[in-house]
C-alpha cells in the first residue's frame, strides 16, 4: 500500500512537472514581461492604446521635441533634412529621387504611431504620453495632406487612415518577381 | 609551367584571359611568388659583441601577456574601420555616429576580427547589463518563456561561419557619377565571423509554435527598440539566437548579450539587443520594413521584404586609392558570397569584362559566408579594367551595373550586387569607374 501511494505520487509529480517546466531551462513569460518588451502595433490597430490627439496639439509637441532636429513644413536646413525630412517631396537630388516621406511613401498610418513612439525624440524615447504621441501623429498626417486638421487621432480612427501610397509595394519573398531581377 | 623565375618572361601557355591574367594555378606550382623576398643580405657581425646589429627586441626581453590582447602598436592608427565625415552640426543633433565600414583592403583570408566587423544601429550601442536582460518568446505560442544568457548557455550551440551585409552596401554606386571613394567606403559594410548560438527552432520548440503562425516580429532592447519581421520558414530553418562571435561573448556593437542572427538576409533584419520574440500570423509594417529598406522600381512601386542577399563578389586588392608601384606580377584577390549558398565560381576580367579568366576559390567554400578569390596578373603598364564576376551553386550570377540598372533603375538604396570596376591608369593610379 505504501509502495502503491509512492509510486502514485511520483507519477503526478511527473505529470506535474511536464506540465509546469516544458522548457529545460527557460522561465514562464508572465504578461508583465511581454507588456514591458513588445511595443509592436499591427495596421489593423492591434495593441494601439488607449488616448487621443489632434493636429494642434501636435504641433505643440514638435516644436518642443522635434523641432531641434527636424525642420518644420516650408523649412529647409539641409543638416535637419539629412536626418530626417518629414513633409513634403523629397527634392530630386541626383540618384535620390526618393519620395519616402509619410504623405507620399508610407503605406500605413500605423506605422507613425509606432515608430514615433518607440524611437523619439532621440533622446527620450517613449517619454511622451500616449495621447501626445497620438497628437504628433495626427500633426504629421494632417501636415503630409493624409487627413484634416481637426481629425482626431485614436485607436479606432488611426488605423482606419488610408495612407495614398498604399498599394505602391510589392511583396519580394520568398523571391523577387522576375521582371525586377537584373539579367546578366 | 614555367620554372623561370623572371615573372616577365612567361610565356603564352600561362595566360587565361587577355591583359595579362594568368592561369590561377600559376602560383601554386611556381617559385613566383616568393623569389622577390629572398635576397636579403646576412648582417656583419662584430668581433667581441656577436649581437651586433640585432634590432632591440631581440636583445632585451619582451613584455608580459595581457589578460585580453592588444593588437601591435603599429597596427592600431593603419588599420581601423572606416567612418564616414559627417559635419559637426549633423553629429551635434545625432549625438554619436552609427555607422563604421570594414577596411577590405587590409583583410586577407575570410574572418574579420570582432573590432573591425562593420557595425550600424539607428540609435546607438546601448550598454546593456546582461542580469537585466531576458528574452521574451511570446504570441501565437503554447506557453510564453523567457531566456536570459545563462539559460541559453545551457542549450547545445551550434557554430557557423557567416557573412552579415547591410543591404545598404555599396550604394553610392548607383549614382551618376563614380565617386572617388576607397573599397572600404564603397563595399565595407560585409564582414564574416565564427558565430556561435542556440538555433531559434530549439526554444520555439518549447515554446509550441500555432498552426497561424506565419511570421516572427523581433525587438531589441537599444533606444528606438529597432523591430522586423521575419517569415516563419526562416525561422525555424537556420535562424540563430547569437551569443557569441569568433570564440567570445558577441560585443555591444553587435548585440550584446544576445542577437538574432539570420544567415543570408540583409543586415537590418538580424536584430540585435534581441529581448522579444512574438510570433504572428501576419508583419509588424514597421518602419524598416515600410519607409526603409524598401526598394523602389522604374515603375514606383517598391519591392518589400526583399530579404536574400544576392550573389556578390568585389577586388579588394588591387582597388581604388592603392596604385600599382611597378609593372609585372600582382595577385589580384578579393570576396565573394551569396545570401541563398555556396560560391561556385568566381571570374576576373582585366579588361572591362571583354574576355574573363576563372580565380581559384580559397576552402573552404561555405554556405552564406565570404569566398576568398585569387588571380595572378601580370601587368605590362597598359590601362586596365579590374572585375570580379561571381555566380553561386545556384547559378545566380552577378549583373553588370547596367543590367542592374535596366531592371531596378536606380531610385533605390538597397540590395545593389552588380559588377566592379576598377580602373587602372598608366600611371598605376587605380579609380572607381563604371564600366
Amino acid at each position: 500500500m505504501y509502495l502503491r501511494n509512492l509510486l502514485t505520487l511520483v507519477a503526478l509529480l511527473a505529470v506535474a512537472g511536464v506540465a509546469n517546466a516544458q522548457s529545460r531551462f527557460g522561465e514562464p513569460a508572465t504578461q508583465e514581461d511581454i507588456d514591458k518588451s513588445f511595443w509592436t502595433i499591427f495596421p489593423d490597430g492591434e495593441f494601439l492604446p488607449d488616448g487621443e490627439g489632434v493636429a494642434a496639439t501636435g504641433r505643440d509637441l514638435f516644436e518642443v521635441n522635434c523641432h531641434i532636429c527636424h525642420n518644420f513644413p516650408g523649412e529647409n536646413d539641409p543638416v535637419k533634412d539629412e536626418i530626417g525630412k518629414l513633409f513634403g517631396i523629397k527634392d530630386k537630388s541626383g540618384r535620390t529621387n526618393l519620395q519616402q516621406t509619410i504623405g507620399s511613401y508610407w503605406p500605413y498610418s500605423t506605422t507613425v504611431f509606432d515608430y514615433v513612439r518607440r524611437a523619439m525624440p532621440l533622446t527620450s524615447p517613449m517619454s511622451l504620453s500616449n495621447s501626445d504621441y497620438y497628437a504628433l501623429t495626427a500633426y504629421l498626417l494632417y501636415e503630409n495632406g493624409v487627413i484634416e486638421e481637426d481629425d482626431v487621432m485614436n485607436k479606432d480612427t488611426l488605423p482606419k487612415v488610408e495612407m495614398p501610397n498604399k498599394d505602391g509595394f510589392i511583396m519580394a519573398y520568398p523571391d523577387v518577381p522576375e521582371k525586377y531581377k537584373a539579367k546578366p | 609551367m614555367s620554372k623561370n623565375k623572371n615573372p616577365l618572361t612567361i610565356d603564352a601557355t600561362n595566360h587565361a584571359a587577355e591583359g595579362g591574367l594568368l592561369n590561377r594555378r600559376l602560383f601554386l606550382n611556381s617559385a613566383l611568388a616568393t623569389t622577390a623576398t629572398l635576397a636579403t643580405a646576412g648582417a656583419a657581425y662584430g668581433q667581441d659583441f656577436i649581437g651586433e646589429g640585432q634590432e632591440d627586441w631581440l636583445l632585451y626581453p619582451g613584455t608580459s601577456t595581457l589578460p585580453y590582447g592588444d593588437r601591435s602598436r603599429f597596427e592600431v592608427e593603419s588599420v581601423q574601420r572606416f567612418i564616414h565625415d559627417y559635419s559637426e552640426e549633423f553629429l551635434a543633433l545625432r549625438m554619436s555616429t552609427y555607422v563604421s565600414r570594414t577596411p577590405l583592403d587590409h583583410m586577407l583570408g575570410t574572418i574579420t576580427p570582432s573590432g573591425l566587423h562593420f557595425e550600424r544601429s539607428h540609435q546607438g550601442i546601448p550598454d546593456i547589463d546582461p542580469n537585466q536582460h531576458e528574452l521574451v518568446i511570446h504570441g501565437k505560442v503554447r506557453q510564453p518563456l523567457k531566456y536570459d544568457i545563462e539559460a541559453l548557455e545551457n542549450y547545445p550551440t551550434v557554430s557557423k561561419f557567416y557573412f552579415l551585409e547591410c543591404s545598404g552596401n555599396s550604394a553610392v554606386l548607383l549614382n551618376d557619377e563614380p565617386t572617388d571613394q576607397s573599397v572600404n567606403a564603397i563595399h565595407g559594410l560585409v564582414s564574416g565571423s565564427e558565430w556561435t548560438g542556440v538555433l531559434l527552432s530549439t526554444l520555439l520548440d518549447e515554446t509550441g509554435v500555432g498552426p497561424d503562425a506565419k511570421w516572427i516580429i523581433c525587438e531589441g532592447a537599444d533606444n528606438g527598440m529597432m523591430h522586423r519581421s521575419i517569415p516563419i520558414d526562416k525561422a525555424l530553418d537556420d535562424v540563430m539566437i547569437a551569443i557569441r562571435q569568433n570564440g567570445e561573448r558577441i560585443r555591444p556593437s553587435q548585440g550584446y548579450p544576445m542577437r538574432l542572427f539570420i544567415p543570408g538576409f540583409e543586415g537590418n533584419t538580424s536584430i540585435k539587443w534581441l529581448r522579444s520574440i512574438y510570433v504572428s500570423d501576419r508583419p509588424a509594417m514597421s518602419i524598416q520594413e515600410t519607409s526603409k529598406y524598401t526598394d523602389m522600381m522604374p515603375d514606383n512601386k517598391s519591392l518589400q521584404f526583399s530579404l536574400l542577399m544576392d550573389t556578390k563578389s568585389v577586388i579588394t586588392r588591387p582597388a581604388n586609392t592603392m596604385s600599382l608601384k611597378r609593372k609585372g606580377l600582382y595577385e589580384i584577390t578579393g570576396l565573394a558570397w551569396s545570401g541563398k549558398g555556396k560560391i561556385a565560381r568566381v571570374e576576373v576580367s582585366v579588361d572591362g569584362g571583354k574576355t574573363w579568366a576563372d580565380a581559384a576559390l580559397e576552402e573552404p567554400i561555405q554556405s552564406k559566408m565570404l569566398t576568398r578569390f585569387r588571380s595572378p596578373w601580370l601587368w605590362d603598364g597598359s590601362p586596365a579594367i579590374l572585375q570580379s564576376r561571381a555566380t553561386d551553386e545556384f547559378g545566380r550570377m552577378q549583373p553588370t551595373r547596367d543590367e542592374h540598372i535596366a531592371a531596378r533603375g536606380q531610385n533605390h538604396i538597397y540590395h545593389y550586387s552588380a559588377i566592379q570596376s576598377w580602373g587602372v591608369g598608366t600611371d598605376g593610379e587605380i579609380k572607381n569607374v563604371f564600366a
